[in-house]
């Protein structure tokens, strides 16, 4: 921890090793934040996806009169604060009608920002469904080609995985896959809406899938970008050479998921190999000396 | 039931950039060389006067309350006038400032270490301070092919000071200086000049060459060994490794490399 004071409790200490730099690093948290003329949609739409976001997700009750892209150093400062790295800014004016920036930090700076404006929202509220429980990890489902041709579209698929994605776990419970968040690209605006998953009984092991529109549903259309430069960004894609995942030596897998393996043998002596002993085959003593020609007969003790 | 998910394919950006490993403090070092091992202390040691375990050190520690120590032994040889106790208070005022200033000083030279980033393509981090901005700057202005010598100047940047050092193959005598030493250097040119006996000891230099070469051949098997040695193989190997004079007369060695005019 560099710091010119060290910790002076254990609590600090833990609070500082939570904040620094590590190899495996936190799930991301996001800062919700009003601007300085938010209307009643934008509010409601910063309260729902704060529902989404429960645990990863801090909710500014103040309004805060800041413009994201023109100065983001107050948006740096709440960063560091509260050890958010996403961050969402709703704000209303004429020019902008019901304006969302949603953007990503890295090292506590800047790194991307997009400016979406809503178009028509449905809330939580308005959905009389049964919901999910919070904190539960959604599925993310992206359809529409230009979210891999457009350079903005792929960042903004890329932020937006970042933002919904939740808790990184090597395993998942089944049965807590209830959550699926599907975006559309059409016709320059985006759609999001959200789906409860039922699983219905089906006649075999595998349940039969419906999906219920349930909570938030969004239509937004892209307005201006704040994208990273080419060399930052690989900066931040940079990971650590202690993650990669060790290559185990002589283990190779085919495209059907066998597994092969290689052994090195040495240079075998196939004369000398140990094979089954069939004791039927075995040479009799009277076939052996058959065999010799009595070349080299017993020698007889003499007396 | 629960479903293994397979390995991330789609790269997302990290938060914050990874963490640097830091350079070893001095004790680390030190460590290394002698081939110290951590020991894992007990965290409850046995108090016989108390007859219990109790702890190391905090609340309630084995040796008894410190503070409230009522007895300070004169040791011998010690002024009878002073005080003790003034004199036991003052001296753990000053290990704890020793072993601040130690830290303080690793700090130093792990942030110092961090930040020396020799040829790196320096990214704006946005947060660097002047005196690492003016660095780069003076880098980035001596990488040309004339060194820096016909780059423009920014309108209120200052005039760089020239060096006095300059280097220590730029370094000239001033033309119109000491005369008497001038004569004298010619002389002895030409008396070196004229004379029979050459300059170069072969003998000498061939033998000075083999021994830097037997160091390096040592260092370079001494650190492959490193871990099978221990204490007592580090002390029979080197037995003057790290004084002052053997330090001095190995780095003189290394200043003279090509010793076969």
């Amino acid at each position: 921890i560099y710091c010119y004071r060290k910790p002076k409790t254990k609590r600090a200490k833990r609070f500082l090793e939570k904040r620094e730099p590590k190899l495996n690093e936190n799930t991301k948290n996001a800062m919700l934040i009003k601007g300085g003329n938010a209307n009643l949609t934008v509010t409601e739409v910063l309260k729902d996806i704060y529902a989404v976001k429960k645990p990863f997700a801090v909710l500014y009750k103040r309004k805060n009169i800041t413009r994201p892209f023109e100065d983001q150093t107050s948006l740096e400062f709440f960063s560091k604060k509260s050890d958010c790295s996403l961050f969402l800014f709703g704000s209303h004016n004429k020019k902008r009608p019901n304006n969302l920036i949603i953007g990503r930090m890295f090292d506590y700076h800047v790194l991307d920002m997009i400016e979406l404006g809503i178009e028509k929202f449905v809330s939580l509220k308005d959905v009389k469904n049964s919901k999910c429980p919070e904190g539960t990890k959604p599925m993310l489902i992206f359809a529409g080609d230009m979210f891999d041709v457009n350079e903005e579209y792929r960042r903004l698929k890329s932020l937006l995985i970042d933002f919904f994605r939740g808790p990184t776990v090597p395993s998942i419970r089944l049965a807590g896959l209830e959550y699926v968040l599907h975006f559309t690209a059409v016709d320059g605006k985006i759609y999001m809406r959200s789906y409860k998953v039922l699983l219905k009984k089906s006649g075999c092991k595998i349940p039969r899938i419906e999906l219920e529109e349930m909570g938030p549903s969004l239509d937004l259309v892209m307005r201006r970008t704040h994208l990273a430069s080419d060399d930052l960004y690989k900066l931040s894609l940079k990971q650590p050479k202690a993650l990669k995942p060790k290559k185990k030596k002589n283990i190779s897998h085919d495209v059907f998921g066998t597994t092969y393996g290689r052994i090195h043998m040495q240079k075998q002596d196939l004369s000398k190999l140990q094979t089954r002993k069939m004791k039927g085959l075995k040479k009799r003593p009277a076939e052996k000396s058959a065999e010799d020609g009595g070349a080299a007969p017993k020698k007889s003790k003499s007396a | 039931l629960v479903a293994r998910l397979p390995e991330p394919t789609f790269r997302l950006p990290r938060e914050k950039p990874p963490p640097r490993p830091r350079p070893p403090t001095r004790w680390e070092q030190f460590a290394r060389l002698k081939g110290i091992r951590r020991r894992k202390k007990t965290s409850l040691v046995w108090d016989e006067q108390a007859k219990e375990w109790r702890r190391r050190w905090g609340y309630r520690r084995a040796g008894g309350d410190p503070s409230r120590a009522w007895l300070a032994e004169v040791p011998a040889g010690a002024d009878p006038e002073e005080d003790q106790f003034a004199r036991l208070r003052r001296e753990k005022r000053e290990r704890v400032a020793r072993n601040e200033l130690n830290r303080l000083r690793n700090l130093a030279r792990a942030h110092r270490a961090g930040s020396a980033v020799p040829a790196a393509p320096l990214h704006p981090t946005g947060h660097q301070d002047r005196d690492e901005l003016r660095r780069v700057a003076r880098v980035a202005r001596v990488s040309t092919a004339s060194l820096g010598r016909f780059q423009p100047r920014l309108p209120k940047e200052p005039a760089e000071p020239p060096s006095r050092s300059g280097g220590k193959k730029r370094r000239f005598d001033p033309l119109l200086g000491n005369l008497a030493a001038e004569r004298s250097r010619q002389l002895e040119l030409l008396r070196d000049m004229g004379s029979k006996k050459p300059v170069l000891d072969i003998t000498r230099a061939v033998n000075k060459q083999l021994r830097q070469e037997e160091a390096e051949a040592a260092a370079a098997n001494k650190g492959k060994k490193q871990s099978k040695r221990g204490k007592r193989g580090r002390r029979q190997q080197r037995p003057g490794r790290s004084g002052k004079k053997s330090g001095a007369r190995r780095q003189q060695q290394q200043q003279k490399p090509a010793v076969g005019g």
